[in-house]
């Protein structure tokens, strides 16, 4: 891997013009599938995903209900069009990975208590991938829970950074993501603007102690910014229905 | 009219107050501070601060009343559907339609559809259905209507103000089930107006001057009625 010489910094920008610590662009779009109780159409450079979330609702097969809290399934999928080289649909070791820790992200903000016996689904489909897919998924999720009404303790923000020619980058493509040195994706549990907790941590590749410090504060500021507009987009769409309302009235 | 200003919208995790005392339904506290549970609209008082949802599954609650389609037939009572992640169970005994030369199914069977109460509720969230009140029956005739429960409160109104409207001014029955179904019976002309009404109350529910709309609509559609 090192012995190409790919350069990823060139003159202090990254290979598509962005400073080291600028998102790329992302768009949101909420309560887009009429069926789902909530919902989430989301862009964050290349990725396009869409979250889904039904229930609370009754767990199918019923062995798996738990009597004392709602059960979560969370299950991140990658369309078989979503990469270049055409995926085989159907869960793979890394797709259930990724669906094991957003589950876990989820769980710890979702007040499961209040809802025993039963279960809350949340499926999110990549349409097309490019890099930290599984951050927008989060994202995409969050807004979806926040949609359906699912009572939670706060959100879930979601961004990576990577090092990449010895320099830490936040939210790297997918030449950065591949040619890189290291991967960190971390979700956040915030709360009325303030980061309460890391909800998701994972890491490939080598970092310092230092490195790796300057690196979730990087994420931070990123995470912040990400959930400034995740309120943003939940607020626009109940706006934009009291104003059709009010035209239609006058 | 709106005033989003009097009751904005909050998100799950949003401060809302600072005094656990005030503390009311829609949030949770911590750390001696109140916090928005869901997404919703904030209505907050000198006295009480209080998230009213915009969305979600309709939970039961002792009491309710509601309107359920029956799913299964067993020995000792009906399964119904109330439109909620739990079922509904209604004891043969609790239906006084019910007598012991009768077979279960002969009362009522399945897609049947009924008024009903909550009875009760166990840790499990397993729930009991009542038939014994002047409210329930067996639905035979009339309309169903359904919509999203968290705007039932909006289509009763203030202490039942919409629900009179629809009855003085257009002679109909009807009973609001909490898990979003509302049964209306009438002339099936007057039955339009209230569905219709119905379904402008749903997607106008967070609006103010909702109820002084929905007389004027109410009284423009019986005066088209009339004038043909």
């Amino acid at each position: 891997m090192g012995s190409e010489e790919i350069r990823l910094i060139v003159d202090g920008k990254r290979l598509d013009g962005r400073g080291f610590e600028d998102l790329r662009p992302i768009k949101m779009k909420v309560g887009v599938l009429k069926r789902a109780d909530g919902s989430c159409y989301l862009e964050m450079g290349k990725n396009k995903v869409v979250a889904a979330v039904y229930g609370p609702r009754e767990v199918h097969p019923r062995h798996l209900a738990d009597p004392i809290k709602a059960v979560i399934r969370y299950r991140y999928n990658m369309a078989p069009f979503s990469v270049e080289e055409r995926k085989r649909p159907g869960p793979d070791r890394r797709s259930v990975e990724i669906s094991k820790v957003s589950r876990e992200a989820i769980e710890a903000i979702v007040m499961k208590e209040l809802f025993p016996r039963s279960g809350i689904d949340i499926f999110v489909e990549v349409l097309q991938a490019d890099a930290g897919s599984r951050t927008a998924c989060l994202n995409a999720a969050s807004v979806a829970l926040v949609d359906a009404g699912v009572p939670m303790k706060g959100m879930i923000s979601s961004v990576a950074v990577a090092k990449v020619d010895d320099v830490l980058v936040l939210d790297p493509m997918k030449e950065e993501d591949n040619y890189g040195q290291a991967d960190i994706p971390f979700a956040f549990f915030i709360r009325n603007d303030r980061i309460e907790s890391i909800a998701l941590l994972q890491m490939d590749g080598r970092v310092s102690r230092d490195e790796f410090v300057q690196a979730l504060e990087m994420a931070k500021r990123g995470a912040m910014r990400i959930y400034e507009m995740q309120k943003e987009a939940i607020k626009t769409k109940y706006i934009t229905e009291s104003e059709e309302e009010v035209n239609e009235v006058e | 009219m709106i005033d989003l200003a009097s009751r904005p919208i909050v998100l799950p995790g949003e401060l809302l107050a600072s005094n656990p005392k005030v503390a009311g339904s829609g949030t949770y506290i911590e750390n001696g501070r109140v916090y928005a549970k869901f997404l919703g609209l904030l209505d907050k008082t000198d006295t009480s601060v209080r998230v009213i949802p915009l969305k979600g599954r309709y939970i039961p609650s002792v009491g309710d009343v509601v309107i359920g389609v029956v799913r299964e037939v067993t020995g000792n009572g009906w399964v119904v559907d109330i439109n909620s992640p739990y079922q509904g169970f209604l004891p043969v005994t609790e239906n006084p339609e019910m007598k012991p030369s009768k077979k279960p199914n002969d009362v009522l069977d399945i897609d049947d559809i009924i008024i009903a109460k909550v009875m009760n509720i166990d840790p499990k969230m397993k729930v009991t259905l009542t038939m014994k009140d002047r409210m329930c029956r067996a639905v035979r005739f009339g309309r169903i209507i359904g919509i999203n429960p968290a705007r039932v409160p909006r289509v009763i109104g203030k202490k039942g103000s919409m629900i009179k409207l629809f009855k003085t001014k257009l002679g109909v029955q009807i009973v609001v089930g909490k898990n979003g179904l509302i049964w209306v019976s009438g002339d099936r002309r007057k039955v339009n107006i209230v569905e219709e009404s119905i379904y402008i109350i749903e997607s106008e529910a967070h609006t103010d001057g909702l109820t002084d709309r929905i007389t004027e609509f109410v009284k423009r559609r019986k005066g088209e009625l009339n004038g043909k």
